[in-house]
């Protein structure tokens, strides 16, 4: 008789490593300080000088994405290459599900727009960024918690 | 004096949100970190300062494409890595052209 086996998969909970901070350099630090300062003042100039439809579009560009993608893969190759192996596919696999959790944060980061769009006219300014920060957090968080989910039941299902 | 303020600002902001990112674990849920509110927190309140309400509202209609092509430029850097065998640096940095298209490509379209 075929006996179906079956994994148990949990649902991963989300939790602080402050260990991973004594990984990053300071070069690293200053480098993401340059690059966000810099893409700020960038959309500063252009709302001056083409408005704010079109400086707005530069609240959204991928400032912090590119150097944290680089610093998981590395990060995680230098943690394998400590074992004597290349590593150059877990960094891969590490930017990959980074990339992923972009992808389900960027709804968060439409919510956050679509509530400062809505309020910033009638409400206090303070208290419109702090709905907004709510939603972009609960949305982020929501969707990543519901796609888990859903790949936790897929796996376990096999 | 405004621009270097901006650029301290900005700088902070996206540290600390990219900093979030580093100590947050699994990778998928650090990965949120990264399409976070950083610039438009570092430029919004400076921009109701200076400009209005009205300003800042209409800047963050904008935004919302800037955010929908934030997610297909995610979606685009994992592709370049998971099918192409990218780098994570390659990958993010070339995959900002599909930021650039996607973003430009609906204010053409919708906004302008």
């Amino acid at each position: 008789m075929k006996r179906k086996h079956s994994i148990r998969v949990s649902v991963p909970q989300p939790h602080l490593n402050l260990r991973a901070l004594r990984t990053t350099k300071w070069y690293e630090l200053a480098v993401r300080f340059v690059f966000g300062g810099t893409i700020t003042v960038i959309a500063g100039v252009l709302a001056k000088a083409y408005g704010p439809v079109f400086g707005g579009l530069f609240l959204a560009f991928p400032a912090i994405f590119p150097a944290t993608a680089t610093l998981i893969e590395k990060h995680e190759q230098e943690r394998k290459q400590k074992h004597g192996l290349s590593g150059a596919i877990r960094g891969r696999q590490a930017a990959a599900l980074c990339a992923r959790g972009t992808e389900i944060g960027s709804l968060g980061l439409i919510s956050f727009a679509i509530v400062v769009w809505l309020l910033a006219a009638d409400l206090n300014f303070a208290a419109t960024l702090a709905i907004a920060l709510a939603a972009w957090l609960g949305v982020a968080n929501a969707a990543w918690s519901l796609e888990r989910r859903h790949l936790c039941s897929r796996c376990s299902r096999r | 004096m405004e621009y270097l303020l901006r650029f301290v600002i900005g700088g902070l902001v996206v540290s600390i949100f990219a900093a979030l990112g580093d100590v947050l674990k699994p990778k998928s849920f650090a990965g949120l970190f990264g399409a976070a509110p950083s610039v438009a927190l570092a430029t919004l309140a400076l921009t109701v300062t200076a400009d209005g309400k009205l300003y800042a509202s209409e800047e963050a209609r904008s935004m919302i494409v800037g955010a929908l092509a934030m997610g297909v430029y995610a979606w685009a850097t994992m592709q370049l890595i998971v099918r192409s065998g990218w780098r994570g640096t390659t990958a993010s940095i070339i995959a900002l052209a599909v930021w650039f298209g996607c973003a430009l490509g609906i204010w053409a379209a919708i906004l302008r």
